[in-house]
């Protein structure tokens, strides 16, 4: 069912690696400022350093772009990204959470332990988006977000800078939406509308 | 929406975990423990975490394996070299006014943030003047702990780690290596104790001047966080020292007050001079 009259969506989790800034700078400064959806963005970055990714993203939107700290509460219309060396992770509709423990598939932050546990959260009112990166997190928890009853999109690997993530995602989810980064814009800006 | 089968399960396994073992993890933070106890069930080869209420009810041996599940024990020689430099550079001259120190590990999983510590206060001259108290709930970790024996390959990051913190000898004179581990020497563990306590349901043990408790409050709901930081406040004496992991703080902990922000940035917390 592509047309999601049905459930009202509330939450968004993306995951991106391997070109995350150019594509994740496609779509999040086209969110109006007062987005009524939560997102929650994985990029794998290397753990050791300070990441400026919520400042360089958060200059460009009109939407609040923050890191991720402990006990963080869920508000909508922030994008919150996860800090470097930490898994996020989405504890109830209200609170996230971190956690250090071991990296799943040499990731930490991992896309899939995002994806799951907010998929064991949001069930039917969630969008599951990978994007561009050349390894296989996100798959798993593309495939779950989808088996909750969420909407499941990958950018179209053939003009993703890395294919390998997406490609591997919708192998997955055979059902999940491949679409271009101004799709997936255009989409989440439809989906606030609906709210 | 009435909760999922699996959520009554799950809250049901943990009281039966407290009832029977007095492990306490009902208030441990949901998403994460809820992804450790379905890789511990999938190990076990149970369908259901009813399934697995059943096999750790009646064996006890199962407890233990599933502790090992349970608690995270994911840490480095001088994690985050940033957070010891600062104890280095601005903790330590208020530490060397002290004749004699007691540190606090909490939640000390295998050592490694302690013997950080130690070799920390060596190369600063503190050691002879110090006990280090490492507390888990997690016995293997303990053990481990005691061991103070990691994998070689581990060696690489901790050396780099510990150059970063400002390290003032070299890392290769507190180990030898042997069959692919490295054995940390055992002068390192001369002022250390090991020991079995619970942030959940164990009281005050010792009155120290430093608590270094990192990466352990983000697995604890608000409640129980507030009963740990409320523990290392009145553990600590005044004006003694509190180190927090590098995302974790207390601007919502109900012990806020009781703390004066020592160095933001590393999460340094000093406990206020007045009682």
């Amino acid at each position: 069912m592509s047309g999601r009259s049905g459930p009202i969506v509330r939450a968004v989790v993306i995951g991106a690696s391997a070109g995350a800034v150019d594509a994740l700078s496609a779509i999040l400064p086209s969110l109006p400022k007062d987005f009524p959806l939560s997102l929650m963005v994985v990029v794998h970055l290397p753990a050791d350093k300070k990441s400026i990714l919520a400042e360089l993203l958060g200059a460009k939107c009109q939407v609040q772009a923050v890191e991720v700290e402990d006990q963080e509460p869920i508000r909508p219309g922030v994008v919150y990204f996860a800090p470097p060396d930490y898994h996020l992770l989405v504890e109830s509709e209200k609170l996230l959470a971190l956690s250090s423990e071991e990296p799943v598939l040499y990731s930490r932050p991992s896309i899939d332990v995002l994806f799951e546990s907010a998929a064991d959260v949001y069930g039917t009112a969630l969008v599951g988006i990978v994007l561009t990166g050349a390894n296989s997190d996100g798959a798993a928890g593309l495939k779950a977000v989808h088996r909750a009853g969420g909407a499941a999109i990958v950018q179209r690997p053939d003009l993703a800078v890395a294919s390998a993530m997406p490609q591997a995602a919708l192998e997955a989810c055979p059902s999940a939406q491949a679409m271009t980064l101004e799709e997936i814009a255009a989409y989440l800006c439809k989906l606030a509308e609906a709210v | 929406m009435p909760d999922k089968t699996e959520d009554i399960e799950f809250r049901l396994l943990l009281e039966a975990i407290f009832q029977k073992y007095h492990y306490d993890f009902r208030g441990y933070s949901t998403a994460s423990l809820k992804r450790r106890l379905t890789q511990a069930r999938e190990h076990f080869k149970c369908a259901t975490f009813s399934t697995l209420q059943d096999r750790v009810l009646h064996e006890p041996a199962v407890l233990a394996q599933l502790i090992q599940f349970l608690t995270v024990q994911v840490s480095e020689l001088f994690r985050d070299p940033t957070y010891f430099k600062a104890l280095r550079e601005q903790v330590v001259p208020h530490l060397k006014t002290y004749p004699s120190l007691k540190v606090w590990v909490a939640g000390c999983s295998a050592g490694e943030e302690l013997y950080s510590l130690v070799i920390l206060f060596r190369e600063e001259g503190l050691e002879e003047r110090t006990l280090f108290y490492g507390t888990d709930i997690n016995h293997d970790a303990l053990k481990k702990a005691e061991a103070g024996v990691y994998a070689l390959d581990r060696i690489p990051l901790f050396t780099e780690n510990h150059r970063r913190s400002g390290g003032k000898s070299s890392l290769s004179n507190y180990y030898t290596a042997a069959y692919g581990a490295a054995v940390l020497d055992k002068s390192l563990r001369q002022r250390a104790v090991f020991s079995d306590h619970s942030l959940v349901t164990d009281q005050v043990f010792a009155e120290v001047q430093l608590v270094s408790c990192r990466n352990v409050l983000i697995y604890f709901d608000r409640t129980l966080q507030d009963r740990a930081v409320g523990l290392f406040k009145d553990s600590l004496s005044r004006k003694g020292f509190l180190g927090l992991g590098a995302k974790e703080s207390l601007r919502f902990s109900k012990h806020a007050e009781a703390f004066t922000e020592f160095a933001r940035s590393e999460r340094i917390y000093q406990k206020r001079g007045v009682a």
